[in-house]
């Protein structure tokens, strides 16, 4: 099943509470999106880090029922 | 489950190369557009690697994913050290700084 932009965007905000996040649905398909964070959290971590913080807050979605999520991250 | 013996496996794999991808198909022949775009940016910047295809072994697919605590494959190695995946690399290329961390790495890139 695919997820929905809303409930990824609540997920990352919830985990991320500083976090200004916008998601685009790339495809218009509802399963293959583009998530851009930016939240102080990333200050001064490597871009993995940045990105596995994103995962942890998709709860282990991330490469199952979310197989195209492309991400940005970065400090504002 | 993923056993140690899986895990120290592809830890000799990934320490005993310089660069390491691990993706889904081959560089001849990606089975996914993620795999596809990373492979195609390493051969478009000349560097040598060592490929390894998960989809030939399932505790290797599942593995990857717990050695480096990342989710979803393709993913980079240098020296040992997990760079990222589909997006960090694609990013890294477009700002220069793979190149730039390749030359610090002392491996071979255009």
């Amino acid at each position: 099943m695919p997820m929905a932009a809303d409930d990824i965007s609540r997920l990352i905000r919830e985990a991320l509470p500083d976090a200004q996040v916008e998601i685009e649905d790339l495809a218009g398909d509802g399963d293959h999106y583009r998530a851009t964070v930016v939240s102080p959290a990333f200050a001064g971590l490597p871009r993995v880090k940045q990105h596995q913080l994103v995962y942890n807050a998709l709860g282990g979605r991330m490469g199952g029922e979310l197989h195209a999520l492309a991400l940005i991250t970065r400090a504002p | 489950m993923t056993d140690t013996a899986t895990l120290e496996s592809i830890r000799n794999t990934v320490e005993g190369h310089d660069v390491v991808l691990y993706m889904k198909g081959t560089p001849l022949f990606p089975q996914c557009g993620f795999s596809s775009l990373v492979s195609r940016v390493l051969q478009h910047m000349g560097v040598e690697y060592h490929s390894v295809n998960v989809l030939e072994d399932m505790d290797v697919r599942e593995g990857i994913k717990v050695y480096s605590d990342w989710p979803t494959i393709p993913q980079l190695y240098v020296k040992g050290e997990f760079i990222g995946g589909c997006d960090i690399v694609k990013e890294m290329f477009e700002t220069g700084e793979l190149k730039a961390f390749f030359d610090e790495k002392g491996i071979e890139a255009a």
